[in-house]
């Protein structure tokens, strides 16, 4: 089954992102393909590079970032979520003429119509997170 | 030439307005939705009803006014705005309280309202 997922909520905010991560991982080792997961609302913090949780926490940011990497999942941030909250890549930032490149590896920034296009194109569309 | 997917997608908003930037970013959500030329409903649940108050006045905790949002639904025609009785009683708020003509639902009916859609967005 293909599945899209939105996620709304941020690692220290409430147990939504790593809901969403499990259930990810979980759906993959079933052999399911994860079409798109959207980061929306405060879920744009699971993208920031610059998360450094103490060595003995775990890290969402990096989870993320290794799972895109391992399964070639597609990671894709609110824009105007992120902008919001400050979250840049660096040709956003340039744009903006600011120095800065927020964005942890194994995400994209686009629009929210990759979150409509996701939710019609997966069989399921699943809301993680608020 | 491939037929457009159009698909029912269901809001269901339980926040109440401006205790953060939740009815916006979800607002815009809804409207991206309808741009796409999709079936899209909104259910009005808990303090989500609060959403549609009349009389607010977000301009003096300078926050955005919602109001216009809502009342430009039918331009993209989001025409189907639902609250949930209960949500409405226990408030103390009644249909006439509101911005806009809502249906309301009893809430022994809201499961099945849900399970008529086929997208579920829930915030």
């Amino acid at each position: 089954m293909k599945l899209a997922i939105q996620v709304n909520s941020g690692p220290y905010q409430s147990e939504g992102s790593e809901s969403a991560y499990q259930f990810v991982r979980a759906a993959l080792r079933k052999g399911h393909q994860v079409y798109r997961v959207f980061f929306y609302y405060d879920g744009i913090d699971n993208a920031f590079r610059y998360a450094l949780p103490p060595d003995d926490e775990k890290s969402m940011v990096s989870r993320w970032s290794q799972l895109a990497r391992k399964h070639d999942i597609d990671l894709v941030v609110c824009v105007s979520a992120a902008q919001r909250r400050g979250l840049l890549c660096r040709e956003e930032a340039e744009r903006f003429g600011k120095v800065d490149s927020d964005l942890a590896d194994g995400f994209r920034i686009s629009g929210l119509g990759q979150l409509v296009e996701a939710a019609l194109e997966a069989d399921r569309f699943l809301v993680f997170g608020g | 030439m491939m037929e457009p997917i159009r698909k029912k997608f269901l809001f269901v908003m339980q926040q109440a307005p401006h205790g953060s930037c939740y009815t916006q970013e979800a607002l815009d959500q809804l409207l991206t939705t309808a741009a796409f030329e999709q079936e899209v409903s909104v259910l009005l649940l808990d303090d989500g009803v609060f959403l549609v108050k009349k009389g607010q006045q977000p301009d003096r905790i300078d926050s955005k006014d919602i109001a216009p949002v809502f009342l430009a639904f039918e331009l993209y025609d989001v025409q189907r705005v639902m609250a949930e009785q209960e949500s409405l009683q226990e408030r103390g708020l009644d249909p006439s309280d509101l911005l806009l003509p809502v249906e309301t639902v009893p809430r022994a009916r809201v499961g099945a309202v849900i399970a008529c859609h086929d997208r579920v967005v829930n915030g």
